[in-house]
């Protein structure tokens, strides 16, 4: 089972109602498969004309109470930016895969972290956010799933597993198991016909003074919750490093690699990997910064996450990038010796 | 003693209107809201608001409803009835929501057979944004972005989304009335109820009803003379009547 | 790549219809079934056939920091376009299969290379089952290197193999172990 696969199974198993999507690579092999298991699980599959139909639809099921998906690559999910807006709007729950390609425009289809900022910072428009998720391995791609399902039905909002080419493609082994969700809260507010009940109603449209300026408080307050308890982030050897290097998803298990090669040389390295990408872990980056040590922060793009983790330091120590865009992988020794060069050691 | 001659059906909310004065909008949500008491639908309607004048249709209709982005109600009706079947999926679109920017969520939805129901509201031209053309605005109507009229060689012609959809196989009934005068509005109820009747069923495929209706406002009319302007000018280019099932 | 302890990196290339990725997917589970760490990294494309197909997989006793192999250990390639492009990929003292029925060339590579010509399509074609030459490749390979086995490789063929082929599985067992005679009888490839 390639990564792609993996998480499709994954969401099946977390229970996911509905898959709606339309063909992109590298994520192809979404929708072949649930077009092939859902039906057999007698839940719901629909190759959409667009990705604009396919976030509609994941909007139409959402609004009824059901947990649904979507999944594209970058090009698409920009066409999805408008459902997103509207899905946080009206406070529906959704969960959707981007499996992230070069860019801009067409681009190529090679892996890339080139869509942190159009995640992170939302996306679409308005004032709102969406909790991201960024998966370094094809395991914890899969133990996302569950998780962002729970989080959106928890929250009333949109999650987005930010994975890449290669994680999608990739092969590695997995254990898929059905795990104990978290205790959520009843969906009184789904349209399912009002038998019995007031009108429900499901809206973004906020047209009286001050009633926007309500809900986009409220939505803050919700978003301070989620920042308050929902930031994952993984460090190693950080009390003692003289540098630390900053990544996440594929480029953070490269930077692993470099970071234990440091280590065998006497390099005090150390590393963090945010796995939240919004709410984004600037608490322990913080706390990392307040001995002086050196930020290097590693990017399959031209640097884009580096500015959280600059605001996060907030000028206590240096913050320096490291990147390849437009589909370039960094390699183990291409990160090891930016470590070495930092740290002042001579390259071998 | 008093006899009562007329009664609000339940599910139309007892509410002002925002409408303007003879405006079609209003006479079609009272049409939809005694279709659905009568056949006693409303504990599992879920109707769907498109983006323009009718975005607060859900202020009138006392069912479940959503409001989504333009052009999308096909789409999100889609996701809406795949996950429940059970439930009677109803969009309501004008003529910008349906004909323009969501031509293509129609066209799919039509052509999958999503088995919903659809009204479509034709009145010529962007109500909600200023008065504005539309795909569905006559040639030589003056709009706001027609000054001069709509010419065929600058705008195009007048777009019929009926016949266009009667073509798919997806579409089991299509029929285009009108709210020009009370037989009208008559028929028109026939036909939505229709709609609704062949969803209830379990008909295999979708249903539209296109409803031609004035805009006094934006046509620049009085409400009488808009009436008139529909039946002698509109139905020229929208013939009445049923175009498949 | 990991820090310590046994990593090899092996890229295997040739043209669509070779079955490469197949040939990849095996060995990533082969390895997977010895209780190693693995992972498979396939190239993907617009070309559906007809076209280069390569695959990479990295097996290690540690954790994989990266699926996508630079430079590797190991080379399988089945066709000439695939020798042009990766040989000077390969690290020194590496391992080159080369399938010798279509390449017909002597590979411009280190003198630390170990060359390894397999005329897989040949010993395929006696085999009765042309098309199987990729295991005839991967048998000699594993021959060579010798961590795993081209008879642990046929004990994890059902596992990847689409269940309307299984038919074809005692020939490609066969051609597995072809393979890995060849390379353990001929000193000479």
């Amino acid at each position: 089972m390639c990564g792609n696969e993996a998480l499709a199974e994954s969401a099946i198993i977390a229970g996911c109602d509905a898959y709606f999507g339309y063909p992109i690579t590298p994520q192809n092999e979404v929708p072949a498969y649930m077009s092939r298991r859902m039906p057999e699980e007698g839940r719901v599959f629909v190759q959409s004309e667009s990705e604009l139909a396919a976030i509609n639809m994941v909007f139409g099921a959402s609004a009824t109470g059901k947990r649904a998906m979507t999944s594209s690559s970058s090009p698409g999910i920009s066409l999805m930016q408008e459902g997103i807006s509207y899905l946080s709007g009206a406070e529906l729950p959704a969960v959707v895969v981007n499996v992230m390609r070069g860019g801009p425009g067409l681009g190529n289809i090679a892996p890339s972290q080139a869509d942190y900022f159009q995640a992170t910072r939302g996306g679409g428009h308005g004032d709102y956010r969406t909790i991201v998720l960024g998966p370094s391995s094809v395991q914890e791609l899969v133990d996302c799933m569950p998780l962002a399902f729970d989080l959106a039905d928890q929250y009333r909002m949109t999650v987005m597993v930010l994975a890449d080419g290669i994680l999608g493609q990739m092969m590695e082994p997995v254990v898929l198991e059905k795990k104990k969700g978290r205790e959520l809260p009843p969906k009184d507010w789904a349209l399912t016909g009002a038998a019995g009940r007031k009108q429900n109603i499901v809206r973004s449209l906020w047209l009286p003074e001050g009633a926007l300026e309500e809900l986009n408080n409220k939505l803050l307050d919700k978003y301070k919750q989620v920042e308050k308890n929902e930031v994952l982030c993984e460090e190693y050897e950080v009390d003692d490093a003289d540098i630390v290097v900053v990544a996440y998803g594929v480029a953070a298990r490269i930077v692993r690699g470099a970071v234990s090669r440091a280590r065998e040389e006497g390099i005090k390295a150390g590393w963090i990997r945010p796995i939240t990408l919004w709410p984004f872990p600037t608490g322990q980056i913080s706390r990392a910064a307040d001995e002086f040590r050196i930020f290097l922060v590693v990017e399959m793009s031209n640097g884009q996450m580096v500015e959280d983790v600059r605001l996060a330091v907030t000028g206590k120590a240096p913050v320096l990038f490291y990147g390849r865009p437009g589909g370039g992988v960094p390699t183990v020794d291409e990160i090891l010796d930016q470590i070495r060069q930092l740290t002042l050691r001579p390259k071998t | 003693m008093m006899k009562t001659v007329f009664k609000r059906t339940p599910t139309l909310k007892d509410c002002p209107t925002h409408y303007c004065p003879g405006c079609g909008h209003g006479i079609a949500h009272r049409l939809i809201a005694e279709i659905i008491d009568e056949l006693d639908i409303r504990d599992r309607t879920i109707g769907i608001a498109p983006v323009g004048c009718a975005v607060l249709a859900y202020d009138y209709l006392d069912v479940d409803m959503v409001e989504v982005a333009h052009g999308r109600p096909p789409a999100v009706a889609t996701g809406m009835k795949r996950t429940n079947p059970d439930k009677i999926i109803f969009s309501y679109q004008g003529d910008g929501d349906l004909a323009s920017i969501g031509a293509a969520e129609i066209l799919h939805a039509g052509h999958r057979g999503e088995q919903i129901t659809v009204v479509f509201i034709n009145n010529a031209v962007y109500g909600m944004t200023g008065g504005q053309m539309a795909p569905t605005t006559m040639l030589d109507q003056v709009t706001a972005t027609t000054p001069k009229g709509r010419s065929a060689a600058e705008q195009g012609y007048p777009l019929q989304v009926s016949e266009l959809l009667a073509t798919l196989p997806g579409t089991i009934y299509i029929e285009r009335c009108a709210l020009s005068s009370v037989a009208q509005i008559r028929k028109t109820k026939k036909a939505i109820k229709h709609a609704f009747d062949l969803q209830l069923e379990g008909a295999d495929g979708m249903s539209m009803v296109e409803v031609l209706s004035p805009c006094p406002t934006y046509w620049r009319m009085s409400p009488t003379k808009a009436m008139e302007w529909l039946e002698n000018n509109m139905t020229k280019v929208f013939p009445l009547g049923r175009l498949k099932g | 790549m990991t820090v310590n302890g046994f990593c090899e990196e092996i890229v295997i290339a040739g043209f669509g219809g070779q079955g490469i990725m197949l040939t990849g997917k095996l060995l990533a589970q082969t390895a997977m079934k010895a209780g190693k760490e693995v992972t498979y990294m396939p190239s993907y494309g617009a070309e559906v056939r007809g076209g280069t197909a390569n695959c990479m997989v990295v097996i290690a006793e540690n954790e994989i920091a990266c699926p996508v192999v630079g430079r590797p250990d190991s080379l399988i390639v089945m066709n000439k376009a695939s020798l042009n492009k990766f040989a000077s990929r390969l690290k020194k003292g590496g391992l080159l299969i080369m399938n010798s029925s279509l390449i017909d060339v002597d590979p411009e590579v280190d003198d630390s290379i170990e060359l390894v010509s397999v005329p897989a399509d040949e010993l395929a074609v006696e085999l009765g089952s042309p098309r199987s030459a990729n295991m005839v490749a991967l048998g000699a390979y594993l021959q060579k290197r010798g961590y795993l086995t081209p008879n642990a490789a046929a004990r994890a063929l059902p596992d990847v193999l689409a269940r309307r082929y299984h038919k074809t599985l005692p020939v490609n067992i066969k051609a597995l172990q072809k393979g890995g005679e060849y390379t353990g009888n001929n000193r000479n490839y």
